[in-house]
């Protein structure tokens, strides 16, 4: 089966910055795929080169089996791309900005209708209120529809859910999963670790380079085997405490808990035997379950002094 | 001037309407000196709205409040002077050094020569970057870029600082470091009031409110929200609360 996205050995710099350093990633077709990185990961150069707005200063990438520097154009007709920023037409109106684009990929705003009908859907209301004058979610659902209006085989979307409400988050992300259904390959990219869990499939991106690539199930497994829930009735000192154990790898707040990575032969009862007699009290140390942002850490941790 | 040294902030039935579109309608509450108050709600909710008016930048239509003892209608001026403010999107200058970008903020809040040398010599060493002073702020790792951000807003030592999603997009170990910064100086006494979309920073506050189509539907801590709302998480929460919102979107 040919591949959706196929890329070797890319690497790209601007100037001194290495934004790409040697990526190497594959895509099946209809498959959902997570790029999963802080700012500055390198995500964003990554699909300028898929998108064929940018070339690779080494390795190569193919898309739908066209290389991106060769075949850029025939590419643009099989991708939808959605940038991180709005880059719809501000000034034109809602139907016009649907219109334009599906004059650009020569279909008419009906050919794919039922493709986009679900998330357009809400924006028929209005159709002349200016692009720029839609609420930050709406503007996020017309640009997608503009992306889909040509039906492509791939979506290529760059963080779409940055600044989005956890409610809204949730919704897009439906939304992704029925395009699935549609047969369409989409690649997304996020900086919230916990969407991992709606791909199929992620990578982990950090300063340019790929820290780990699977499945969310996969990636996480076998995290949990050191790692702990602690609670205190003064967690910020149970933090500053837990840091100076020698027994302690690692320790970082976790919402309503810390996370505490031990090493070989860490005792949480013993622990939490001395914390108490430190003078912390409610002291709790519980096994607790990893997931992608506990791995993130764990793999970075090298990095930090 | 409100005389209650331990209420930073005040409002009694904020009320902002732009037409008649109500973008925040009747918001009462109180942040306490040296709270971290978070400030929840889904896009679209009015949270923006309803910072701007606390932080002196717009007029209430009707209603009342004060913060940091000053009146919201009458001197929004003197507010500005008296807090702190940093978001994500902007902070910093890219194109200044550490150095000039805490002259700049630290001049525009009227402090002297004198006061910005020891304000900056203390950060330098709190931060433990004293190398960096010299250093463009554009060729700083985020990590640190956030430090100093957090560091500038407060270089004048505000009685509240608002932080408007800080920690967008950065990575979780930087997130985190940015929030040991927070309990810092809230232990120093200093209130924070922030927004943020990752949920699991909401544990960290001391109390929060979620805004639903301009109004505060829930205010408390967030272990007694988790209770009300029979909840594990403070995620799941925002769920309940913020699932049935009608505009925003």
């Amino acid at each position: 089966m040919r591949k959706a996205i196929e890329i070797s050995g890319l690497s790209k710099s601007y100037g001194k910055l290495l934004a790409l350093d040697n990526i190497s990633l594959s895509l099946d077709k209809g498959e959902l795929f997570g790029l999963i990185g802080p700012d500055g990961a390198g995500k964003s150069s990554l699909y300028r080169i898929l998108a064929t707005l940018s070339r690779p200063d080494k390795g190569s990438a193919c898309v739908c089996g066209l290389d991106t520097v060769i075949d850029y154009g025939r590419i643009r007709t099989k991708i939808g791309y959605m940038p991180e920023r709005f880059s719809l037409y501000q000034d034109l109106t809602v139907s016009e900005n649907l219109q334009f684009f599906a004059s650009l990929f020569r279909v008419s705003v009906y050919d794919n209708y039922d493709l986009i009908a679900p998330i357009f859907g809400q924006l028929e209301r209005f159709p002349n209120r200016k692009a720029g004058a839609l609420s930050g979610g709406m503007k996020q659902k017309l640009a997608l529809s503009c992306a889909l209006i040509h039906r492509p085989e791939i979506l290529l979307l760059d963080e779409p859910t940055t600044g989005v409400d956890a409610v809204s988050r949730s919704e897009f992300w439906e939304i992704l999963s029925c395009l699935k259904q549609q047969g369409i390959t989409i690649l997304v990219s996020t900086s919230y670790m916990d969407e991992a869990t709606q791909c199929e499939r992620v990578a982990m991106m950090d300063k340019g380079r790929i820290l780990k690539t699977g499945t969310p199930q996969n990636l996480v497994a076998g995290l949990g085997e050191n790692l702990y829930n602690a609670t205190a009735s003064d967690m910020f000192r149970l933090l500053s405490e837990l840091r100076r154990l020698p027994e302690v790898v690692d320790c970082y707040t976790f919402g309503a808990t810390l996370h505490v990575v031990g090493a070989d032969g860490f005792d949480p009862k013993k622990t939490s035997g001395m914390l108490k007699s430190a003078g912390l009290s409610a002291v709790s140390i519980y096994p607790a379950e990893g997931n992608i942002e506990d791995l993130f850490i764990k793999l970075t941790l090298n990095e930090r002094q | 001037m409100k005389d209650n040294n331990n209420t930073v902030i005040s409002v009694r039935n904020l009320t902002k309407m732009f037409g008649s579109f109500s973008a925040v309608d009747h918001i009462s509450f109180d942040v306490g000196r040296g709270e971290i108050f978070g400030f929840l709600g889904a896009n679209g909710a009015g949270k923006t709205t309803a910072m701007r008016m606390l932080c002196g930048l717009s007029y209430p239509t009707s209603g009342d409040g004060f913060v940091a003892g000053c009146d919201i209608n009458t001197q929004a001026e003197k507010i500005k002077r008296r807090i702190g403010y940093m978001s994500q999107k902007f902070s910093l200058y890219g194109n200044l050094t550490v150095m000039e970008n805490l002259r700049l903020f630290a001049t525009v809040y009227g402090m002297s020569d004198k006061e910005i040398k020891e304000a900056s010599t203390h950060i330098f060493r709190n931060l433990e970057m004293v190398n960096m002073r010299d250093t463009l702020v554009k060729e700083i790792p985020v990590g640190w870029r956030q430090k100093i951000a957090f560091a500038t807003a407060t270089i004048h030592r505000p009685e509240v600082v608002f932080l408007d999603e800080p920690t967008g997009g950065v990575d979780p170990i930087t997130r985190r470091k940015f929030w040991e910064l927070i309990y810092k100086a809230s232990s120093e006494g200093m209130t924070v009031f922030v927004t943020t979309h990752y949920l699991d920073e909401a544990e960290y506050c001391s109390r929060i409110s979620i805004m639903v189509d301009g109004c505060i539907k829930v205010l408390d801590t967030p272990h007694e929200l988790k209770k009300k709302y029979n909840a594990a998480t403070m995620d799941e929460v925002f769920r309940i609360v913020a699932k049935d919102a009608k505009r925003g979107e």
